[in-house]
């Protein structure tokens, strides 16, 4: 037993050893250490977190060449090499708590940046602000986030969900939709509650006396949508809305087709670029969706859009979706933010607050369009939007996408200091429409 | 041991804290948090059950924190410590009376049921959140509060650390107590123990609000080092993980908890950077060869030492399963 | 009227394949006295090899009803391996210890598992779609269903009774009763009571995989399916009472109906709805509402 017992403290010493090895400062050549938060795996890994990351290794191996485009040709943040440091998303608010700490404090990263999970973004954001870190938030979609907290250290680079919502209304008015009844599948946590209430109430501004009908919420990964398409096929209404994602979204359009939902109601998905190609021809024709954004296939032509487009096309064998271009638009904007920040300190590398002075209320243009730090105090961009109708294209066999209709940022976000939600319901006042 | 060596032990500890880097400070934290829960289940499991359902307590225990903490302002480390064991308490006082007459697989499915119903409830209670559960804020101690996040860091080790060291000595003298000796006579034959004129369903039910109390005091820690809480705390896989902790150390020793969950804590720390698709796959071969070759857990590798040497020295064997450390 | 018809059938077709789940679990319980943690994991395992064989007989562009009965083939196969492997090979050596040592061994297998299968399979959700559409679509009630749904009602109502058939009316599984009833009489009549356990455990598993590789055309195979689906046969046998064949259907039909009628009536209390039954039952029969009366051994 003796020699067991000798083991096991050795390996106990061991271990504790080798945690300490790890804490050893990072090298003494200077690089910019950036924390990567993504899906490696789980439900949201194939339609967003991949994709996410191929875009972040696309865009710091073209930055780390200087191989980027205008106005992002400096090599790296400002001469410095970028060196991310990419983690899974998977496991939960919980665990993604522990994580940030971890690379914030054991890792020894400079800013951290991901995230696409709302409940993630909800948690993670109180503790970079306690350790005082830098947190860029690049793709979570509920308005609470700024609106129920303020914060200095955390910032989102993307527009929250009720711009998918309010333009997928006034893309509907401007195509003569007709909605007198309405039905609603979403799932049941942040981004599923806040895009319906969005849409809800975005929906009664603009349709007035439009009647709720059924108004599903299953749990979120459920997989299984047979009752539910029942009770949605029994009401029968003008339109189904649905914020599905990912495999869910696939699961329903999978279920419901056959079942003959498409035929009876105006299917609306508020981002469902990212299950066209999967999908192929068993996404019902004329199906109304968005991309979160002038994405994928409904981005505007710019020598920026072409660069990402062409260079991600051929370093992964696929377009990049909607999860490609938010990461993408984020690193170019702390890029901007860090760079930004060298040109008023002299040119060293910028500390955290330094940083933070620079990306507040910032402006650049990405592949997406331009972004805009203008909600929170300049911690919330806005950004356009596009929204389409799909059709087959039997030839090429994929999706094509039709009818694609572009809205400015400032006719589908609410102005600063207005909370999303009472903006809708009081008209939607100030939007500045084209 | 000496309960008094075991303070100093506490202690020194709290003091080595001084000298961990950050990082690891909130690892230990949370270590010594699961570790509190499933020496819980280890109290527990000397009456022979077994708890797949200590989630429903964590959760309870976190849960009522959150909420009083966000309705009243309650912020105080300790306090929230003391409320979190109540709510966690109370409810293993009115639960376990109900389900002590079970035991073996009954017991453990009746206790995941139960945490099991009250994760549902959770998720479909939109003004908690529903499953993304919400955000509380940062605790203070004695009035003070900490804006360096270093020392916000150390406070809660230390007080994790004290709290838990405090229940593992406590624990360790309940071994030894009759009573404690009574429990690992329920394990072996409940209906005996009745022939000799005490409740077995008593027994079971007095330690299981003891495991409880545990698992609520280690849900608030779970709150004050998240500063988040969602569901999840009641699902039972995290339950599950408890039970690895407390199988892996075995009955025997209180120290062994420490060691196991500390050891679980390490290698999920890394494990997203070195393991991310293997490592239960590593944790189950290991929960596998615990079982099959230390059927008493990791703890047995220094307690049964100490027998030998007893036996060689003719001390009487009776005290033996009690022994602890 | 319709509307009623509706949440019935919604319900059969959720209980149809939760009845084949909850069967295996069951099972294994009546006859080894394990409470199989790991039964889920067998049902993602089912799914996975299911969506991997249709996906072959695809790609060589064979028939659908091909790739579906090479599915049921295969899983029905490898899985009925599996069962028999690991109660030769694992389980074999925990007997005799506590059941409560046995539950945390299907435990240490469950987490095993979920690994093996993301080894395997990936972390991305995979499908496996093409035996959806093999039976068509019907009109019913005035709703679309789709054929391959309402075919499954049917064939879990065979496999049901079949088991029932098996345990009841045959010399095999008169032996297999003796065996549940008491093993040491059992033993010392002859019985080989090993070999008992080992078909068993390997038909429960084969069970669990066979709803899997079922349901494999309608939903996404992703990691994280199993912990779910144990928590619904979970549910299942506790409210029909562990080792009881009718109590499983009881429990299935139950959960499947409550769970369509919440959503079709309130949609707010679905999932829970589920967890509430089975709170109900543990409070007022806790051993489920099939009770089966054990005598205690002192």
């Amino acid at each position: 037993m003796n020699r067991f017992r000798r083991a096991n403290r050795a390996a106990i010493l061991a271990s504790v050893a080798a945690s300490f090895a790890l804490v050893a400062p990072a090298a003494a050549q200077e690089t910019f250490k950036l924390g990567i938060v993504t899906f490696l795996s789980g439900p949201a890994a194939d339609s967003f977190g991949v994709p996410a990351r191929n875009g972040a290794q696309f865009v710091i191996d073209q930055l780390n060449k200087g191989a980027a485009p205008s106005p992002y040709e400096k090599v790296g943040f400002g001469g410095i090499k970028v060196e991310p440091v990419i983690i899974d998303e998977n496991g939960g608010a919980t665990k993604q708590v522990q994580e940030l700490r971890n690379l914030y404090q054991r890792d020894n990263v400079d800013v951290v940046l991901g995230y696409i999970g709302s409940g993630d973004c909800l948690a993670v954001a109180p503790i970079a602000e306690e350790l005082k870190k830098m947190l860029v938030l690049m793709d979570c979609g509920t308005p609470r986030i700024f609106e129920d907290a303020k914060y200095n250290y955390v910032f989102r680079t993307a527009a929250h969900a009720t711009m998918d919502n309010v333009g997928l209304i006034r893309y509907m008015k401007a195509k003569n939709i007709k909605m007198t009844t309405l039905s609603a599948i979403n799932q049941d946590y942040a981004w599923g509650q806040d895009s319906r209430a969005d849409f809800v109430a975005a929906a009664e501004q603009l349709y007035p006396g439009v009647k709720l009908q059924t108004d599903l919420l299953p749990k979120f990964g459920a997989g299984q949508y047979g009752t539910e398409i029942s009770a949605l096929v029994g009401a029968g209404s003008d339109v189904v809305y649905s914020s599905l994602w990912g495999g869910d979204l696939q699961a329903f359009v999978l279920q419901s087709a056959p079942r003959g939902l498409p035929k009876r109601s105006q299917l609306v998905f508020s981002a469902a670029d990212h299950v066209l190609p999967p999908l192929g021809d068993k996404m019902p024709d004329g199906t109304i969706i968005g991309a979160r954004g002038a994405y994928g296939l409904m981005s505007q032509k710019s020598p920026l859009n072409d660069w990402l487009f062409k260079g991600y096309e051929a370093a992964n064998g696929v377009y990049p979706v909607q999860a490609s271009y938010r990461m993408t638009q984020a690193i170019l904007g702390l890029k901007a933010a860090v760079e930004k920040a060298m040109a008023k300190n002299g040119g060293k590398k910028p500390s955290t607050d330094e940083m933070v002075a620079a990306m507040t209320g910032l402006e650049w243009q990405t592949p997406g369009g331009l972004i805009q730090m203008k909600l929170a105090d300049g911690h919330q961009a806005i950004q356009p939007i596009a929204f389409s109708r799909t059709k087959y294209n039997p030839d090429l066999k994929r999706v094509d996408l039709v009818d694609i209709q572009y809205f400015a940022a400032e006719c589908v976000n609410p102005p600063p200091g207005v909370k999303a939600i009472d903006w809708i319901k009081g008209g939607m006042q100030g939007a500045k429409c084209d | 041991m000496h309960p008094l060596v075991m303070i100093a032990l506490v202690a020194a500890v709290t003091l080595f804290g001084r000298a961990l880097p950050t990082w690891t400070l909130s690892l230990a934290t949370i270590a010594a948090s699961n570790a509190l829960i499933s020496l819980g289940i280890v109290v527990l499991a000397r009456t022979g059950n077994v708890s797949f359902g200590q989630g429903l307590f964590f959760a309870a225990g976190g849960y009522g924190v959150a909420l009083i903490a966000n309705a009243w302002g309650l912020t105080d480390a300790v306090a929230q410590v003391i409320v979190g064991a109540a709510c966690g308490g109370l409810l293993g006082l009115v639960i376990g009376p109900l389900i002590a007459r079970y035991s073996g697989i009954f017991f453990g499915m009746l206790t995941l049921a139960l945490s099991m119903v009250f994760y549902g409830a959770l998720v479909k209670t939109t003004a908690l959140g529903g499953s993304d559960g919400f955000n509380v804020g940062r605790p203070s101690l004695f009035g003070m509060s900490f804006t360096d996040p270093r020392e916000a860091d150390f406070m809660l080790y230390a007080v994790s650390v004290i709290v838990t060291g405090f229940a593992g000595i406590a624990a360790t003298i309940l071994f030894r107590s009759e009573f404690g000796l009574a429990s690992l006579a329920v394990r072996e034959n409940n209906l005996r123990v009745e022939y000799l004129g005490l409740s077995a369903n008593r027994i079971v039910s007095i330690n299981f609000a003891i495991a409880a109390v545990f698992a609520g005091a280690s849900g608030a820690f779970a709150l004050m080092a998240q500063r988040h809480i969602d569901p999840q705390f009641a699902y039972w896989t995290t339950s599950g993980e408890f039970v690895f902790v407390a199988v892996l150390a075995g009955n025997q020793s209180v120290a062994a908890v420490f060691v196991a969950s500390m050891a679980l804590e390490l290698v999920r720390s890394f494990s997203n950077l070195y393991l991310p698709n293997t490592w239960q796959l590593v944790l189950g071969i290991f929960l596998l060869g615990v079982i099959l070759f230390l059927p008493r857990g990791i703890g047995s590798l220094w307690i049964r030492d100490r027998r030998k040497r007893r036996t060689a020295a003719d001390v009487p064997l009776a005290a033996e399963r009690g022994a602890a450390s | 009227m319709n509307f009623f018809l509706t949440i019935v059938l919604d319900g059969l077709i959720q209980a149809s394949w939760l009845f084949v789940v909850a069967l295996g679990l069951t099972l294994v319980f009546g006859v080894l006295k394990i409470l199989n943690i790991a039964h889920g994991s067998f049902y993602a395992l089912g799914a996975y090899i299911a969506a991997t064989v249709v996906t072959m007989v695809a790609a060589r562009s064979l028939p659908p009803s091909v790739g579906f009965v090479a599915m049921l083939l295969a899983v029905a196969m490898i899985a009925s391996a599996v069962g028999w492997l690991l109660e030769r090979g694992l389980l074999k050596m925990f007997y005799g210890r506590d059941e409560v040592v046995l539950l945390l061994v299907t435990y240490a297998v469950f987490l095993i598992m979920e690994d093996v299968t993301k080894l395997i399979w990936g972390v991305n959700p995979i499908y496996a779609t093409q035996p959806y559409e093999l039976f068509g679509n019907l009109e019913f009630a005035g709703l679309y269903y789709v054929g391959y749904d309402l075919v499954l009602i049917p064939i879990s109502a065979a496999i049901g009774f079949a088991i029932w058939f098996g345990l009841n009316r045959t010399v095999i599984g008169k032996i297999v009763l003796a065996v549940i009833h008491n093993e040491e009489m059992s033993l010392s009549m002859g019985v080989r009571v090993n070999r008992v356990y080992a078909i068993a455990f390997a038909f429960g598993v084969l069970l669990a995989a066979l709803a899997g590789a079922l349901t494999a055309p309608k939903i996404s195979m992703q990691p994280g399916l199993s912990s779910d689906v144990i928590i619904l046969s979970f549910a299942i046998v506790v409210i029909g009472g562990l080792g009881s064949v009718e109590g499983a259907a009881v429990g299935a039909l139950l959960v499947g109906l409550a769970r369509a009628a919440s959503v079709h009536l309130m949609p707010q209390a679905e999932l829970f709805v589920i967890y509430l039954i089975m709170a109900v039952v543990l409070m007022f029969r806790p051993e489920g509402l099939f009770k089966r009366e054990t005598a205690r051994r002192i």
